[in-house]
């Protein structure tokens, strides 16, 4: 609930379009259109099961979509291999087994900087500013972390390589309040210095809270859309998805 | 005093340098839901991997209705009454849904190979009944439509559902579940709730970690509060609440 600033006429940044997908034989998405704005914060919510996880991995391109298209800054990237999606300027914050136990955190961090130029040494150095737990931490293994440290490792991973888009996967699932709250607000800070952010949340009306959209995913099929604080006001959805 | 059903004393585990559980003792009375709370890295899950067998501890003890299981294994644990659930649980392959939830009831008859010839009647009769149980569970937790599926189709949420639904399905003496809610639906979140809390009403005693604050203060008491691998303060919900050094270290806010 929040004034955005985002140029309703601009064409999309990131464009979904009819798209389906799924696993193996099994279909979980069926004809998705969500379209993601620059600099807009877009919250996908839906029961269990719904395939929210599915809508990221389609588009970080883990899972290669069986109908529609994928359009990001104008250019597709439906079926692109992760490795590529990457270079576009895509960021993604997978919802479990999200780093790398046997490396340190300092290099869990470097493979973030696999689709930069450069060694990511600069940005990396702002990350532990922002991140102090990360910079104390930064020589131990990964698998050394608590399931909410792993999180925080993750999220700050996807912010190496600089992206215009990022793709969260319930970024409070696991936390500490306190440590929750602070996940948000990064994620609207990052957002804030303009980088486009589609997530994943259960905690739907903290997340929505901090969006200018959302969207209520089930059983695979986009229900509706529309500003995030229509989306916290409107009863029946409250009823169905928020918990009342 | 009768003793705890869970007791433990002086636990100690360190991960190379990293201390994770600080001489840490706390008890959790038979009967209650206990709640246990704290910072990420507090060592919650690393205590529950001590008690249910995971892990061996560096030093203390471990007692469960008064036997000594310090170091016991996972099996040697559940054997004792003690099932626990996993924070990020991972699929049964190759098994159904429906499968992986009917490994939950424990003493089936049938598992005795003599009784299948022995005692056939006893045997369909309590597989009949553990199958009703799962397809009533399956229904409350919104996994009904799933129970055919395999169980590796299953989304990051559904796969909790279906090992908090395994773990209940044991009725154990001792439940220990780690974050149950999270990753779950919020409207699932209240169905978890009243399921916990019958299964309390039937005699089942609970110890939670949870970072959902709405849903462990509503449910359990006391709460016990874990900072740095050890035991930072124990009480009902409000006093815990209102504390100080809680809210500084783990709430926020102020």
């Amino acid at each position: 609930m929040r004034t955005s600033g985002v140029d309703e006429m601009a064409p999309p940044l990131l464009e979904l379009a009819g798209v389906d997908s799924g696993y193996g034989e099994a279909q979980i998405l069926y004809a998705v259109s969500i379209s993601v704005a620059e600099g807009e914060l877009v919250c996908l919510i839906g029961p269990n099961g719904a395939g929210k996880s599915t809508v990221l991995k389609t588009v970080f391109g883990l899972l290669a979509p069986w109908a529609g298209t994928i359009t990001y800054a104008g250019a597709p990237i439906g079926g692109e291999p992760p490795a590529d999606v990457v270079r576009t300027g895509i960021g993604y914050v997978p919802q479990r087994r999200n780093v790398f136990g046997s490396l340190t955190i300092e290099e869990n961090l470097q493979m973030g900087a696999v689709a930069r130029d450069d060694d990511g040494s600069a940005v990396i150095a702002g990350l532990y500013e922002q991140f102090p737990l990360l910079a104390d931490k930064r020589a131990a293994r990964a698998s050394t972390l608590s399931g909410g440290q792993r999180q925080i490792l993750a999220f700050a991973r996807a912010l190496v390589p600089e992206p215009q888009l990022l793709l969260i996967d319930e970024p409070s699932a696991g936390l500490a309040p306190n440590t929750a709250e602070e996940v948000f607000a990064h994620v609207e800070a990052v957002n804030a210095r303009g980088t486009a952010v589609l997530m994943v949340e259960q905690n739907a009306k903290r997340g929505l809270a901090i969006s200018d959209r959302g969207v209520v995913l089930d059983q695979g099929a986009v229900e509706f859309t529309a500003p995030a604080d229509a989306v916290l006001e409107d009863e029946r959805i409250a009823e169905l998805y928020l918990g009342g | 005093m009768s003793e705890p059903l869970l007791r433990v004393t002086d636990l100690q585990k360190a991960f190379g340098g990293l201390t994770a559980t600080d001489h840490a003792s706390f008890t959790v009375e038979a009967g209650t839901i206990t709640g246990l709370i704290g910072p990420n890295g507090a060592g919650k899950s690393t205590l529950f991997n001590l008690i249910s067998g995971f892990l061996p501890p560096d030093g203390g003890r471990v007692h469960i209705a008064g036997e000594e299981l310090t170091g016991a294994t996972p099996a040697e644990v559940a054997a004792a009454g003690c099932i626990r659930t996993f924070q990020t649980p991972r699929p049964l392959a190759g098994m159904t849904v429906r499968e992986a939830l009917l490994i939950g009831p424990q003493q089936q008859v049938g598992e005795a190979p003599l009784a299948l010839f022995s005692r056939p009647a006893a045997v369909t009769t309590t597989e009949r009944s553990n199958l009703e149980a799962v397809e009533t569970i399956a229904a409350e937790f919104a996994i009904a439509h799933l129970l055919d599926a395999p169980a590796t189709d299953l989304s990051g949420g559904q796969l909790k559902l279906v090992e908090l639904a395994r773990a209940m399905l044991a009725r154990p003496q001792l439940l220990l579940l780690d974050e149950p809610v999270a990753g779950v639906n919020p409207t699932l979140r209240n169905t978890l709730a009243e399921h916990i809390e019958r299964l309390h009403a039937e005699g089942v005693t609970c110890c939670i970690i949870e970072h959902d604050m709405e849903f462990i203060m509503q449910l359990a008491d006391p709460i016990i509060v874990l900072d740095r691998g050890r035991v930072l303060m124990e009480g009902p919900p409000a006093t815990v609440q209102s504390d100080p050094r809680v809210i500084d270290a783990y709430l926020g806010g102020g």
